[in-house]
Order: structure tokens, then C-alpha cells, then sequence
């Protein structure tokens, strides 16, 4: 259970986090929403410790991880993907997931072995084949389509078997199609690996389609949460963002 | 975690998986031969500049390829590594004239304090950004060069340490004798280039490629990107002050020159001539800049022209190191050949 309790983040005088109070459950799929600048990549990158909060607690299971380290909170289970595919362009798909297995066995300081480790492979190869990155494994990750690219991302998040898993836009910078069929994996990966996951979204369609639960920031602060239901027909959410020209079309 | 059954129709098509252990036996088998090949050298060529040469090539060769492991794998580009290369002759050289040790006390000792020296210095400097951290290990370097000038009592500044490094045989080992110290800078160099092609090889050395190509990322995957680079810049230094202590096993002695700056600027020089991306490339740049050295002195006094003009040639015109250009080729070839 992920309990997020009064967490702030000023940058300057923006509040860029204002007080959010959020509960995430084991195993809950949530869509996280909001106008761009509402503060949705400020909020991941304080779960994930990118960034320091000034006040609130970040509480896995009890444990708060607020002021701690991004390799401290990624060993306590909460793992991210990026907006950009954030990948190592020289290392192959299984160099990549093999590695990041070390890293998470704590042996990415071992010398006196050679890479990569009979125990790391069985886990590499189980993420590759979640993602469908398996028969890409000798491909170079600068060489992979963009859709590959942040699929390995979410793989490198995923092979890491996290309790909490934060996807930012997984579907960023790709066409509709491809937006379906990424969105698809997501939800797939949800139903079976059984872990928490929070994704942040623009898309409307996806996001009323596969989130049980959504949550809508506004200026860093929650404006509402609830089910798709429950946010479509809210009138402060339909105020400040879905009755906006730009997404009109998206609700109705 | 269950296994998953999909995909397993697809395991004939995928490519025969990387074996770790095998690589291992071929790099003990291709050290040994390596080291037994220079071993013969002596006995095939008699000539005394052939071994010096090697011997040459086997201190830079240490220093330039632990350069590359913070280079080329690790993304840290040092323009101070020099240091401690120089620390290395310094302190082995002192060891042996003031504390008249056993040469293997001294070299334990050497490395030991230059493990001590590396650690406080990597700790400051690893923090540091790209340019920063270039600058500021050339600062450290700078530090240590004028410490060695102006501590004349113990250094004797700008002579160096001069009247020779006793050099009393241990385990009928006697490294006053040319062929002795021959066959023991070869030993060396092999076992150096081994453990260092061990560390690129092991899981800490994808460590250091991910830090190289993602820091940020990196540390998403729960690695601590600051202790690694501080492992790996000790590490280095280590080696470095082995290339040292040849230098003045060889010399029987250490100058200033030793600790200076271009003496990194050579490791960085050696890098571009013999290429980043494969392990040997620093050492095939480090027999290509020791040639050219020996063979442009020779010919002109103008040699940092000649010099200057070959590395614009891989900079600009090759824009790789030899080895780089060397193993593209190759690859290309083969590639071809598959179409």
C-alpha cells in the first residue's frame, strides 16, 4: 500500500505540489491526469526521490520514503519509466535487463565474476518476454523503434519486480495506434504482475477506458478522484480541464 | 515469479545465448600466451632497446588502458590521471631510497598509499560534473606536480629523485639485472591487463556502461552512481601507479615529469590513437605513440608538430581510435559477407 500524506513542493513561490494526500492500494491501476504544468511529473519524481519534498510522507508499507535516495526508494519496490524513453543507447536488450537484474541482487559491484551471472537470467529473459523485447535481445537499445524504447524502459522499471509501478506517459510521443496498443501492454502487465501501478495520461479515451481509478491535479493540487464515472460527471474537473476547448471532443 | 509458457516456441529462432565462463578461459589463455610470447622475446631478439621498448610500453600501457576504464567505460574524462602515475614512481621510488624495504614491501606499500590519496581525491572530485571534474582532477594534478617541485628536502625538486633506486633481489628475483626487470615489468603488464579486462567484464563493468550512457537512470535501478565511480577511479589509480613504479624501476628514479600534466595529456592522447570502445585499444595506442615518439625525435626536433598532426588525423579524419576503425571494419566485412 502506497499512502501518500500532505506532500509539498514549492519551486520558488509555484507550489508545484500542494498538499496531496493519496492513497494507492496493493494492486490498484490509477490514472493520474491534468492540464500540462498541473504538477503530475513533480508528483512522480517526489515518490521516486529525483526530487526532495519540502514537507509530507511518502509511506510504502508503513515505510517512509520521503528525503530518501532514488536507489534507496527503488530498493524499497517503487520503480519508474519515463516520459522520454530513459535507456543505456549502447548496451543490447538483454545487457540492459541482465544488468538492471545485478543491480536489483545487489551484485553491480561484482568483479571477481563475469557478466552476466547464470542467477540474473532467468528474471532478464521473464521481462523480455512480458514485453515482447525477447527476439530483439542482440539489438543495440539506441537502435530500437521509439514504441521498443520505451517498452525496454518500462522493462528496466519492471525487471525489478516492484511493488509500485509509476509509468510516466507511457504513450507519449506515439501515435494512436501505437497509444492503443502500449496501453494494452500496461493493462496487461497490471493483471499479471499483480502490482500497483500509476500512469500518468493525456488521453482521455485510454484514460476513462482502462483506469479504475483516476486521479485529476490542478495547479499541484488534487481536484478530484474517483472512477471514470465519477470523474466525468464532476463539475469542478469538467470546469478547470475536460470542459476546456482542447479535450471537449475527447469527453463527449 | 511463474515461468511463462508463451515465447517458448520462439527459444530455437533466438540467438545462442552469451556464456559467461568460456570468455573467461580464452582471456586467462590469450594472458599466458601473451606473457609467454614477451618472456621469448629476449632469447629470439637480443637487442637491449627492443626490451626497453617494452618495458616503455608496459608502464604507459598500465597507465593508459586504467585510463580507459575511467574513459571509455565509465564516461569520466580525467585530465589528471598523470598524478598517479607519479605518485606511483614517487612513492615507490622514497620507499626504496629513504625506508630500504623489500621491493615487494614497497610496491604493497606504494599502492597502499595511493589507494589512500585516490580515495580522498575521487571522493571530492566524482561529485563533479563532465568539465568540472576534468578540471578539477587537472587541478589535483597540478597540486601534486608542485608539491613534488617545492618539497625539495624530500622530492629534490626539480632534479628529482636522482642517485638511483636500490634495487636488492628478492626471491631470486634481482631487477638490477636488465632481464630480470624485463621479464617482471612483462609479468606486470599481463596481470594488470587481465584484472583490468576482468573488472570490464564483470557485472561492475556494465555498472560503469550504464553510468557512462545513463547516470540518471542509472540510479532508478538502485544503483549508487557515486560509490561506483569512486570504486572505479581508485581502481584506476591503482593501476596508474604500477605504470609508475615500472617507469622508475626502469629510470632507477623519478623526475617531475612523472606527475605532470601532460603526462595525463599523453593517457588522453594514447586513448584517441588507440580508440575507447575495444579493451587492447590503449595499449595498441601506446606502442603507435611510443614509435612515433622514438622514430619523429629521431628525425626532427619538431616532433609535438608531427605528433599533433597524426592526432588531428584520428580526431578529425578517422574521428575513431585505430582500434575503433579496426573492429567497425571488421564487423562491416562480416556483415557483408552475411547479406
Amino acid at each position: 500500500m502506497l499512502e501518500i500524506r500532505g506532500l509539498s513542493k514549492s519551486f520558488g513561490g509555484v507550489k508545484a505540489t500542494d498538499n496531496v494526500s493519496l492513497d494507492f492500494p496493493d494492486g490498484s491501476l490509477t490514472a493520474v491526469i491534468g492540464p500540462n504544468g498541473a504538477g503530475k511529473s513533480t508528483f512522480f519524481n517526489l515518490i521516486t526521490g529525483a526530487l526532495r519534498p519540502d514537507s509530507g510522507q511518502i509511506l510504502l508499507n508503513g515505510v517512509d520514503m520521503a528525503g530518501k535516495t532514488p536507489p534507496e526508494i527503488v530498493r524499497h519496490g517503487i520503480g519508474r519509466a519515463f516520459q522520454v524513453a530513459s535507456i543505456f543507447p549502447s548496451l543490447t536488450v538483454e545487457e540492459t535487463m541482465l544488468a538492471a537484474v545485478c543491480a536489483d541482487q545487489r551484485r553491480a559491484g561484482v568483479m571477481h565474476r563475469r557478466f552476466p551471472l547464470a542467477e540474473t537470467r532467468d528474471r532478464a529473459e521473464h521481462a523480455m518476454e512480458l514485453l515482447g523485447l525477447a527476439s530483439k535481445r542482440n539489438r543495440t537499445a539506441a537502435t530500437l523503434s521509439h514504441g521498443d524504447q520505451k517498452l525496454l524502459d518500462i522493462a528496466l522499471a519492471l525487471v525489478l519486480e516492484p511493488k509500485v509501478l509509476l509509468l510516466d506517459e507511457p504513450t507519449a510521443g506515439m501515435g494512436t495506434e501505437e497509444r492503443w496498443r502500449m496501453i494494452d501492454k500496461v493493462r496487461e502487465l497490471w493483471e499479471k504482475q499483480k502490482i500497483t501501478v500509476v500512469f500518468i495520461e493525456h488521453d482521455m479515451d485510454i484514460v476513462f477506458k482502462i483506469a479504475p481509478q483516476i486521479v485529476v491535479l490542478c495547479y499541484g493540487r488534487i481536484l478530484a478522484t474517483g472512477t471514470p464515472d465519477a470523474i466525468r460527471s464532476n463539475e469542478a474537473v469538467i470546469e478547470a480541464y475536460l470542459g476546456s476547448d482542447d479535450h471537449a471532443g475527447a469527453v463527449a | 515469479m511463474t515461468e511463462l509458457q508463451a515465447g517458448q516456441g520462439a527459444q530455437p529462432l533466438a540467438p545462442p545465448r552469451i556464456d559467461a565462463r568460456p570468455q573467461r578461459y580464452r582471456d586467462v589463455l590469450i594472458a599466458l600466451v601473451a606473457f609467454v610470447l614477451l618472456a621469448l622475446l629476449p632469447f629470439i631478439f637480443g637487442s637491449k632497446q627492443l626490451l626497453d621498448f617494452v618495458i616503455r610500453c608496459a608502464a604507459y600501457g598500465l597507465f593508459a588502458t586504467s585510463l580507459n576504464l575511467l574513459v571509455g567505460y565509465t564516461g569520466l574524462i580525467s585530465f589528471g590521471h598523470g598524478m598517479f602515475f607519479g605518485l606511483g614512481a614517487y612513492g615507490f621510488g622514497l620507499m626504496m631510497q629513504k625506508a630500504g624495504v623489500a621491493i615487494p614491501v614497497a610496491f604493497v606499500a606504494t599502492l597502499a598509499m595511493t589507494f589512500v590519496v585516490a580515495v580522498v581525491i575521487g571522493a571530492i572530485c566524482v561529485r563533479l560534473k563532465e568539465i568540472y571534474f576534468a578540471f578539477v582532477t587537472l587541478a589535483f594534478q597540478m597540486l601534486i606536480h608542485s608539491t613534488i617541485l617545492s618539497w625539495q628536502s624530500l622530492t629534490g625538486g626539480d632534479q628529482g629523485l636522482r642517485g638511483g633506486i636500490p634495487r636488492p633481489p628478492f626471491l631470486g628475483i634481482d631487477l638490477s639485472n636488465h632481464l630480470h626487470l624485463y621479464i617482471a615489468s612483462c609479468a606486470l603488464l599481463v596481470i594488470g591487463l587481465f584484472l583490468m579486462r576482468q573488472i570490464a567484464q564483470s557485472p561492475f563493468g556494465y555498472t560503469l556502461r550504464m553510468i557512462r550512457d545513463n547516470a540518471t537512470r542509472a540510479s532508478f535501478i538502485g544503483i549508487d552512481v557515486w560509490r561506483a565511480k569512486l570504486t572505479i577511479f581508485v581502481l584506476a589509480a591503482l593501476f596508474a601507479a604500477t605504470g609508475g613504479m615500472i617507469m622508475a624501476l626502469f629510470v632507477s628514479g623519478a623526475y617531475p615529469e612523472f606527475a605532470y600534466w601532460t603526462i595525463s595529456g599523453e593517457g588522453i592522447f594514447i586513448n584517441m590513437l588507440g580508440g575507447v570502445t575495444t579493451f587492447l585499444g590503449p595499449m595498441v595506442g601506446t606502442v603507435l605513440l611510443l614509435i612515433l615518439n622514438d622514430t619523429v625525435t629521431r628525425l626532427t626536433e619538431y616532433h609535438g608538430i608531427v605528433l599533433g598532426i597524426v592526432i588531428l588525423f584520428f580526431a578529425i579524419g578517422l574521428r575513431k581510435g585505430l582500434m575503433d576503425f579496426v573492429v567497425e571494419w571488421f564487423a562491416q566485412r562480416r556483415g557483408e559477407g552475411r547479406g
